[in-house]
């Protein structure tokens, strides 16, 4: 695979990094990644992210959990061995639910948040000995890089990017 | 400035006509004589009677039959018992049938009383913890706690006037005869008396009146100042209002709703009605914000607004819920007889609005709010809102229904023109509060970042 080459804009401060990011998309160009130390409010609609739909995810997940609970509770509680147990009646689920509902929630919380959170680790590809995938050490506290693709265009990009603010500006190959 | 409509204001006096005139026609014709009842009585056990009404009249275990047994172990002759027997469940049913127009009419007082107090609730934290989002929306809080003084006043004649030229329609307690056959409510007449029902009444709504005539007038006078000391004001007495709020708001509970029971208490009671209470006056603050808003009124106010007031509904109702069944659990699963008949007559007889408000009070707003998107479209806010508000109607006539008509209960003529009533009296007094002053807080301190609150 042939290398391709990177622009690697450099910033520090999130205001300065805001209005280039605009100035960028003004101008056409593709943003492959911009690294921050902290979240930059905003930073996600200027780059024209597509809205994260992992709270939708965790709603199924409840409603997985919420099935799970009452599944396991009926067949445990009515279906299995419905005993007498302190005068509670365990003819039918219904009939004995206040007393599961404490259970139903928690397990409905239990499996939307413990599977959202799993779901974040896989989509974000974040787990233990990870190699960090951090281009420049000095975005984890207190400078910010936006990286563009060079198509041949690197002077003109070089140009703009020094215009809007940015304190270094490297052309960097990028292996993959 | 904003101008009531001439519209609405004919509407309002449309609503208040037609419920005065319901509510006279329900008095009327809720006085039967001894022989109606018989009759009617005999009517519904000659159709097979759906209601099934001697059995679960003997079960229940309401106050009124408090007052029947006990006479019975007056009379004791073991001769007349029979005689006694259908004597006593005909006077029994005469009287709930009595009670009707009474309840209606109160539990309609204390649904709008309610509304006015959780907003002036609202209205005390937001101040005290300045918010920054909310202070374009405080002239619609001012207006709508208005109503309080009224409202309120309303709630507590309509309470003692059931106890002196009624016939004790609502509190048992307050009937001597019944009192006087009663060890319970013997032990707790020295909190259940006529006397200093009265005065609590009085202290809880001179202290919350009080709270609202300070603050709306610091309010106002913040408009012209040249600094912000009616500000700090306002923050003070804010403070020390909620604190004055949540032990009068406790035993406001206990006098005006949990005593129509006077034999069952609950600890959490006190916090139950506040949910109810908080989540029906922010709801009444979405709607009455969108309607000014869709009449060009608030231009100050955005989607990010609503957006927070439907969190405030969604997170409320389930606040509402959560206490709900936090009492109703602790209640059934222990299941001691003295305090489950409460649930039990209720389950019996109310099945349907008692199950029916948690549907509409958790299971609807849970999934109609839930999405972020449809928190910040207006019709999607006024049909929930519409629910809830319904939903927590039910709520208070759960709480209060029991109690007095016991299985007599129907959402007729008396309850829904007593609705109309406090409804066109509400919207009159709101929207005619809102007319005398700005619609927007000029000097207050967090307004400019209230106007570009951004979520």
């Amino acid at each position: 695979m042939e290398a391709s080459k990177v622009i690697h804009a450099i910033y520090t401060d999130d205001d300065i990094l805001m209005s280039a990011v605009k100035k960028v998309k003004a101008e056409k160009h593709h943003i492959e990644e911009i690294y921050t130390p902290f979240p930059v409010h905003g930073l996600d609609k200027a780059m024209g992210l597509e809205p994260t739909r992992i709270a939708i995810t965790a709603f199924l997940y409840g409603l997985v959990g919420l099935t799970v609970a009452i599944l396991m509770m009926n067949f445990i509680m009515i279906e299995d061995w419905p005993q007498n147990i302190g005068g509670k009646p365990s003819f039918s689920y219904l009939e004995n639910m206040p007393a599961f509902v404490p259970i139903m929630f928690e397990l409905t919380v239990f499996f939307a948040a413990h599977l959202m959170v799993i779901t974040f680790y896989l989509r974000s590809r974040m787990w233990p000995f990870k190699k960090g995938e951090n281009p420049d050490l000095r975005t984890t506290d207190d400078h910010f890089l936006m990286e563009i693709a060079v198509h041949g265009n690197e002077n003109e990009l070089e140009s703009l990017l020094k215009e809007t603010g940015a304190v270094e500006v490297n052309l960097v190959d990028k292996a993959h | 400035m904003y101008t009531f409509s001439n519209k609405l204001k004919t509407f309002s006096i449309i609503l208040m006509v037609l419920g005065a005139v319901g509510v006279g026609i329900s008095f009327m014709t809720s006085h039967k004589s001894f022989e109606e009842v018989e009759h009617i009585l005999a009517e519904e056990a000659h159709h097979g009677g759906g209601h099934g009404a001697e059995a679960s009249h003997d079960e229940a275990s309401h106050g009124a039959h408090a007052a029947v047994e006990s006479h019975g172990e007056a009379h004791g002759d073991s001769a007349h018992a029979e005689v006694d027997e259908h004597t006593k469940h005909i006077e029994h049913v005469q009287h709930q049938i009595a009670n009707r127009p009474w309840s209606a009419l109160y539990v309609a007082a204390f649904f709008f009383m309610m509304i006015a107090l959780g907003v002036l609730a609202f209205y005390a934290i937001q101040i005290a913890s300045q918010a920054g989002w909310s202070p374009v929306l405080f002239r619609v809080m001012e207006g709508i706690t208005a109503y309080l003084l009224p409202g309120a006043l309303i709630v507590l004649a309509i309470a003692v006037a059931s106890g002196t030229i009624g016939h004790y329609n609502l509190f048992v307690w307050m009937d001597p005869d019944v009192v006087a056959h009663d060890k319970l409510i013997q032990g707790k007449s020295g909190w259940l008396n006529l006397t200093g029902f009265t005065i609590r009444g009085l202290i809880f709504i001179a202290g919350w009146v009080l709270y609202r005539h300070f603050s709306r007038k610091f309010s106002i006078a913040q408009d012209t100042a040249e600094d912000k000391s009616n500000f700090k004001k306002s923050f003070r007495i804010s403070a020390a209002f909620l604190v004055f709020f949540i032990y009068t708001e406790s035993m406001m509970s206990w006098d005006w709703i949990m005593s129509v029971d006077p034999h069952w208490f609950s600890t959490l009671f006190g916090w139950y009605v506040f949910a109810s209470m908080f989540v029906s006056g922010i709801t009444v603050i979405a709607l009455i914000t969108l309607y000014l808003k869709s009449k060009g009124q608030l231009e100050f106010v955005n989607e990010n607004h609503l957006h927070d007031v439907a969190k405030f509904m969604f997170a409320f109702s389930i606040f509402w819920t959560y206490l709900w069944f936090s009492q109703f659990m602790l209640i059934w699963y222990s299941n001691i007889p003295e305090e489950v008949t409460y649930f039990v007559t209720r389950f019996q007889d109310y099945k349907l609005p008692f199950l029916g408000m948690v549907v509409m009070n958790f299971v609807f707003p849970i999934l109609m709010l839930m999405n972020a998107d449809y928190k910040r479209i207006p019709w999607f806010v006024v049909m929930a809102g519409l629910v809830i508000l319904f939903g927590h109607y039910i709520d208070i006539f759960n709480m209060i229904m029991p109690a007095t008509v016991g299985d007599r209960w129907f959402i007729g003529i008396p309850e829904i023109s007593s609705v109309l009533l406090f409804a066109g009296l509400f919207i009159f007094v709101v929207f005619t509060a809102l007319t005398k002053a700005p619609l927007l807080v000029k000097g207050y301190p967090f307004r400019k970042e209230s106007e570009d609150f951004h979520y």
